[in-house]
């Protein structure tokens, strides 16, 4: 490393951070040199929002400092961080709901034009400044946090999973304008799960595993299997091979459909879904932001009703006017996001026990020795990490994630309803639920499963469906389902044809326009819904 | 069983019993001070002994079970200031059922009492989830409603009360160190709480406090929750109210301190007024510091009205240094 003291634009090093009895940094340190766009990986868990957190002054560390451009110095806070050139955009957007844009701007003293100017670079150029911020779409929200970050040309640029929630054509404008910030004097730090775009606009990688700087990776070709490697440690079990699944399909389909879904309607995003899903399958659903797919796995966990169509469960016609009809059909729902599942002050064990009491008659006094066993058998079954388990809002992402699926396991599971499970977390926890839903599977239980990381199409799915405009557009088997054919028939193009320039920049110009699939989606999902 | 899984759940069971001492710290904490509290008083006063504790008992007691009641809506997330109201309508009505009436008659009474306690808790927790209005405004409307109500049914204090009702909370049981309110109290909320807390039921109220949205998703009747969360508030309020009668003799139609005494009791006792945390111990150790200290006050003979400021000050201060600690603790 040539980089001398003085040249780098942020220094970490040594960094350590204990929340009581769980060690969340060990010994972490983190270069940025100016010019470079450098990646943070690590699995969930291995330190990585701590870090971040403490180089933006949310926490504080317990030892080691931090330089920036050679002179050490402590951030107290968020607004220090800020003034002293280190923005962040974080996972969830950081935009006051109850404001319209051009006030949450004000707040942050943001400049507008050149605010205007990343939003055009960014593909948003059409933006209404004066709509509130809780209209817009999740997507919308997130590329606004990037503009107004870049608006204020931080000399670091630190952003946390920025396109996790971003359909492909606005993933692709984020990674074209990151790759365009290296070679000056500012740096991006870049968070994400996702490989491909690490190889696509990092210079260096860092590495963390279990709260400790494991490696930095000069981005290379064939740099990812070092960095998975890295972040790994040890190898896990991999997935049934795709064409064996492709058999086991063709064997269950002859079965009764576990779930019938005919001609499902709801307001006007939810026009004509028709499937079914048989026991034993996992069914991929693939679609762009807001196609439907929001509308549809509410009524399906029982949250909305729809306005058409009819749903059979084993053959019998259903409605649910409760999640609790839902669960008690057999449907259980996993959503992306855990805030909206977890009880985050409450111990894992309640969390996973909450569903076992959606009857009357489970009012009564709880059987402690079979509450016991049911929990104790859903957290072996996941492997979570019981360190922390007195509140669940202590334990990373990723094995929150594992409480709202260990909940329904612990039961016992007919039909589980995943909204991208994986959203957000690390690649072996994401390969344990991999595993998960294919032993589900293959126990006889009949998984739906919609994914934004189509890859996972592959990995998981004996067949997907894919909807564009509130309808079923294509079905794929899982040996075709390859990602271009996928990302196709989401766009609705046709196999053969070429994917046209305009079909893209329509999509983009599209999404504010439309209102917010995940407005909609919370908004019909509140609790008030069941007097 | 293998040797492995064993010695997981072994150090699963040890790492409850950890959190269970974290959960309830602040519990600890708060029999400490009141432990502190009680030598205190004994040093400044050291005639205070059997009286003064069957009298501390007499005195808690209605503050107690409007806490524990108070207590039970905040963990569901919501807040009932119609609850000193609540007691005095309960108190009358049953102060005047039961003038010049028999014994026995008593127990219809009190069977008839608890029931409009339950009746009109539930019309509190129905208006909250039907209006969607706040909680703490349907309450505060109906706090009027209910020292109304009271007003019609008594203009004045009066009426009376069953001869055993007024046993039931005097004197001591056995030994002299016992007094009986305390004993009602405890059998009250051993009765009704602790298998409240052991139940889906129990679950239910603290999932819908802690998150609404995930325990509606995890097939939770958030309404019926909260409205049997309300109900079982009303309940305590009508134990509350004939706790008044059976002390006094009497019932009073003006609504005592209650309501924000027990919201002071609830948020002194440990329970997060954002709800889904804490539980009804805190809050009755916290009623007995707060009873304790304005005794203290007396027998050091502070003034009055001074002795209420002292008293807000010991509140927020005791909160303070609580949250204090906790986020101490956190960052550690």
């Amino acid at each position: 490393m040539t980089a001398t003291r003085t040249d780098l634009l942020l220094e970490a090093t040594g960094i350590s951070k204990t929340y009581g009895a769980v060690v969340a940094l060990k010994s972490a340190s983190l270069a940025v040199r100016p010019g470079e766009v450098h990646a943070l990986m690590g699995a969930n868990g291995a330190g990585k929002s701590t870090l971040v957190k403490i180089l933006t002054g949310a926490v504080r560390p317990d030892s080691g400092t931090i330089a920036v451009r050679g002179r050490e110095r402590t951030v107290h806070s968020p607004g220090e961080a800020r003034r002293g050139g280190l923005v962040s955009v974080y996972q969830e957007p950081a935009l006051i709901p109850d404001l319209d844009i051009r006030s949450n701007l004000r707040l942050t003293e943001t400049p507008l034009e050149p605010f205007r100017h990343w939003l055009g670079e960014l593909g948003l150029e059409g933006l209404d400044l004066s709509s509130l911020a809780r209209s817009m779409p999740l997507a919308s929200l997130r590329i606004i946090d990037l503009a107004r970050a870049l608006a204020i040309e931080p000399d670091v640029l630190m952003l946390d999973e920025m396109t996790a929630a971003l359909p492909a054509n606005l993933t692709e404008r984020v990674l074209e304008v990151v790759g365009r910030q290296r070679g000056g004097h500012r740096a991006v730090i870049f968070i994400s799960h996702r490989l491909i775009e690490i190889a696509a606009v990092c210079d260096r990688a860092t590495v963390l595993r279990e709260g400790e700087t494991v490696g930095v990776v000069d981005v290379t070709d064939g740099s990812e299997e070092r960095i998975v490697e890295l972040m790994l440690g040890e190898v896990v079990r991999d997935v049934p091979a795709a064409a064996e699944r492709a058999a086991a399909g063709a064997r269950v389909l002859g079965a009764r459909p576990r779930l019938t879904v005919r001609g499902l309607a709801a307001g006007t995003k939810l026009q004509d879904v028709s499937f079914e899903l048989y026991p034993g399958e996992v069914l991929g659903v693939v679609a762009l932001e807001g196609q439907g797919q929001d509308e549809l796995f509410d009524i399906l966990a029982g949250s909305d009703r729809p306005s058409g169509g009819e749903l059979l469960v084993d053959g019998a016609p259903v409605s649910f006017h409760h999640p609790a009809d839902a669960i008690r059909a057999g449907l259980v729902y996993v959503p992306a996001d855990r805030a909206e599942a977890l009880l985050m002050q409450r111990s894992v064990r309640e969390n996973i026990a909450l569903p076992f009491i959606t009857r009357l008659r489970d009012w009564g006094p709880i059987n402690p020795g079979d509450e016991r066993r049911k929990v104790e058998g859903g957290i072996a079954r996941l492997q979570i990490d019981t360190r922390a388990q007195g509140e669940v809002r202590r334990l990373s992402g990723g094995n929150q994630q594992k409480v709202t699926i260990a909940r329904w396991v612990a039961g016992g599971v007919k039909t589980m309803l995943c909204f991208d499970p994986t959203r957000g977390i690390d690649i072996r926890t994401k390969q344990q639920i991999y595993v998960l839903l294919r032993d589900l599977a293959e126990a006889g239980a009949a998984v739906l499963l919609y994914t934004s990381e189509l890859k996972e199409v592959q990995l998981v799915c004996e067949r997907a469906i894919v909807i564009f405009g509130g309808r079923v557009v294509a079905e794929i088997g899982v040996a075709d389902a390859d990602e271009t054919a996928l990302l196709r028939a989401a766009y609705n193009l046709r196999s053969d044809a070429p994917m046209p320039e305009h079909v893209a920049a329509e999509a983009v110009a599209e999404g504010p326009a439309e209102g917010s699939a995940e407005a909609v989606a919370s908004s019909g999902t509140e609790p008030e819904a069941d007097r | 069983m293998s040797a492995a899984t064993a010695a997981a759940r072994r150090a699963a069971h040890a790492g409850m019993i950890g959190s269970a001492a974290r959960r309830n710290a602040w519990t600890l904490g708060l029999l400490g001070f009141l432990a502190f509290l009680l030598v205190f008083t004994k040093l400044i006063q050291p005639s205070y002994g059997v009286t003064g504790v069957q009298g501390l008992a007499i005195s808690v007691l209605p503050l107690a079970l409007a806490a524990v009641g108070q207590a039970i809506v905040v963990i569901s997330g919501g807040i009932d200031l119609s609850i000193g109201a609540m007691m005095a309508l309960t108190s009358v009505i049953s102060a005047s059922l039961m003038k010049g009436q028999p014994e026995e008659f008593g127990i219809a009474v009190v069977v008839i009492v608890l029931l409009l306690g339950l009746a009109l808790g539930a019309i509190n927790g129905g208006l909250v989830v039907v209006t969607r209005v706040p909680d703490i405004v349907v309450t505060l409307a109906m706090s009027f409603v209910w020292a109304g109500c009271a007003l019609l049914v008594l203009k004045t204090p009066g009426g009376g009360s069953a001869k055993w009702i007024k046993e039931l909370v005097t004197g001591s049981l056995g030994n002299e160190w016992i007094p009986k309110a305390a004993v009602v109290l405890v059998l009250v909320v051993a009765v009704i709480w602790v298998p409240l807390r052991r139940s889906g039921l129990g679950l239910s109220i603290y999932a819908i406090g802690s998150n609404r949205l995930a325990a509606f998703r995890s097939g939770v009747s958030v309404g019926r929750t909260k409205v049997i969360a309300y109900a079982l508030m009303g309940l305590f309020a009508a134990l509350g109210g004939l706790s008044l009668t059976a002390s006094t003799g009497i019932g009073t139609p003006v609504p005592g301190p209650y309501t924000l005494m027990s919201v002071a009791a609830v948020v002194l006792g440990g329970v997060n007024l954002a709800g889904g945390r804490g539980g009804v111990f805190g809050a009755l150790v916290a009623v007995v510091i707060l009873q304790l200290i304005r005794t203290d006050m007396t027998f050091l003979n502070v003034n009055t009205n001074l002795a209420v400021v002292v008293q807000g000050v010991i509140l927020i201060g005791v909160v303070m240094i609580g949250s204090l600690v906790q986020i101490r603790r956190a960052r550690a």
